[in-house]
């Protein structure tokens, strides 16, 4: 018999359940079940990283984890990233230097410039390319996303220190 | 992707007892390659087994009396996490950080890298190299099958129905040791391997006491060049020595031409990637960071 799975997690610290099928990815769930459809699907394989979420606090693409993979587990996506209306420095930063033109990369490129600037707060630019050099942007060449990095990474430290 | 089911057993006796039940299983752990296979229906099973919960398959233990036990779902983030693994087997942190992106690294564990066995796996010439073995458990107990012998063709591996992967074994680092894994691809990070090489040497007074090598992406399985290491036993560390063996690493691969290059090129790319692997290696056992 096919069965539904009922799956009880955190996301964005709120307590979510959701029924889902054994098959359907956390991608899946997170769009077509909870309704976040921040988080896009690029190629659904795990190359283009569009889909990166925080999975118990490591960046994952949540097209290669299951549904109910994440029962129990702590999912943060790019909705808990701004607070309230206050963007994050670095989703100011790609607005400001034009890091996106269509925007489906960009969710992905924000949960793991965060996940690198939340445990390194100053990486060099090779650093910086080495993080995301699993997540693809077919439009902006990818200069811009590293410089609006490198800005929001300074904006950071000035706030902090 | 159709129907399957989803387990999650917490103990190796459960896992076993799923695989060798009626639904034909396939086992999750980082499920970085199974999900992209379910997905493109490759195979045909209807049961997924997440082996994530076994602590055996989570165990990462360095004993200095035994070596390195690591768990076959054991991610890679976690292995070159450690400072004591990477000083220890730097050879295994050069595999665990070059596989797929951060992202991949999050998930995809050494243990999946070996079963999956594609011919390019990253981590399987440096596991040989290393003289690793497998542990693999049954319902009629446990066997252990040397990394060299683990896979048996393209995606195929020795794991018979009802057989799981455990835990791989790590011989303790000798002193004046060191190994190194190099792979060549075209772009600078996340790319199949057109040729790797890892090796794994043993220095004494300025002799090679021992050394193993093996290839990646230059046949059907990772290929293990016996004759390549032997060739450098009792030879002085120098760049003659080391031209030898890389030589005869060329001469055993048996790559095919693809996308991804051509047989003159990947043999090439052997001699090359095996030269380096070694100076580096000899480097490391020097007590020098590569």
């Amino acid at each position: 018999m096919q069965v539904k799975t009922r799956v009880e997690t955190t996301i964005n610290g709120e307590q979510v359940e959701f029924l889902c099928e054994p098959r359907q990815s956390l991608l899946e769930c997170l769009r077509d079940i909870v309704g976040l459809t921040g988080t896009k699907e690029g190629c659904n394989d795990g190359n283009c990283g569009a889909c990166t979420v925080m999975f118990d606090g490591r960046i994952v693409t949540s097209c290669l984890v299951l549904g109910v993979e994440a029962n129990g587990r702590e999912i943060n996506t790019v909705e808990g990233v701004a607070e309230g209306s206050a963007l994050h420095e670095i989703q100011k930063a790609f607005l400001q230097g034009a890091a996106l033109q269509c925007g489906i990369c960009t969710p992905g490129f924000i949960m793991a410039a965060k996940a690198l600037l939340d445990q390194e707060p100053n990486p060099s630019e090779e650093r910086i390319r080495f993080w995301l050099a699993n997540n693809l942007c077919r439009c902006t060449g990818y200069d811009k996303i590293i410089r609006s990095v490198q800005d929001a990474a300074a904006k950071m430290q000035e706030t902090n220190a | 992707m159709r129907w399957v089911d989803y387990e999650s057993p917490s103990t190796v006796q459960e896992a076993i007892s799923l695989l060798s039940g009626e639904k034909k299983a396939n086992m999750l752990a980082g499920g970085t390659d199974v999900l992209v296979q379910l997905r493109a229906g490759r195979g045909d099973a209807n049961l997924i087994v997440d082996v994530k919960n076994i602590p055996e398959l989570n165990e990462m233990t360095l004993d200095p009396g035994q070596g390195l036990t690591l768990g076959a779902a054991v991610p890679c983030y976690k292995i070159y996490g450690d400072a004591g693994i990477g000083k220890a087997y730097p050879g295994l942190i050069d595999c665990a950080s070059l596989i797929g992106g951060i992202q991949i690294q999050g998930r995809a564990s050494i243990g999946g890298n070996l079963c999956n066995a594609a011919p390019s796996a990253d981590s399987i010439p440096m596991l040989i190299a290393y003289g690793v073995t497998a542990t693999i458990a049954s319902a009629d107990g446990t066997r252990e099958v040397a990394a060299e012998d683990f896979c048996s063709g393209p995606g195929r591996n020795v794991l018979q129905p009802g057989e799981m992967l455990v835990s791989m074994h790590f011989p303790l680092p000798k002193a004046n040791s060191g190994a190194r894994y190099l792979r060549f691809i075209p772009r600078n990070e996340m790319d199949i391997a057109v040729a790797g090489s890892g090796v794994s040497i043993v220095i004494n007074d300025g002799v090679f006491e021992s050394a193993r090598i093996a290839l990646a992406s230059v046949a059907p399985i990772p290929l293990f060049i016996k004759d390549a290491g032997e060739a450098l036993q009792g030879q002085p560390v120098n760049d003659a020595s080391i031209a030898k063996a890389s030589a005869l690493a060329k001469a055993a691969a048996k790559p095919i031409t693809d996308m991804r290059g051509t047989i003159e090129y990947r043999k090439h790319l052997c001699e090359v990637l095996t030269r380096r692997a070694l100076n580096d290696a000899v480097r490391r056992a020097k007590g020098e960071q590569v």
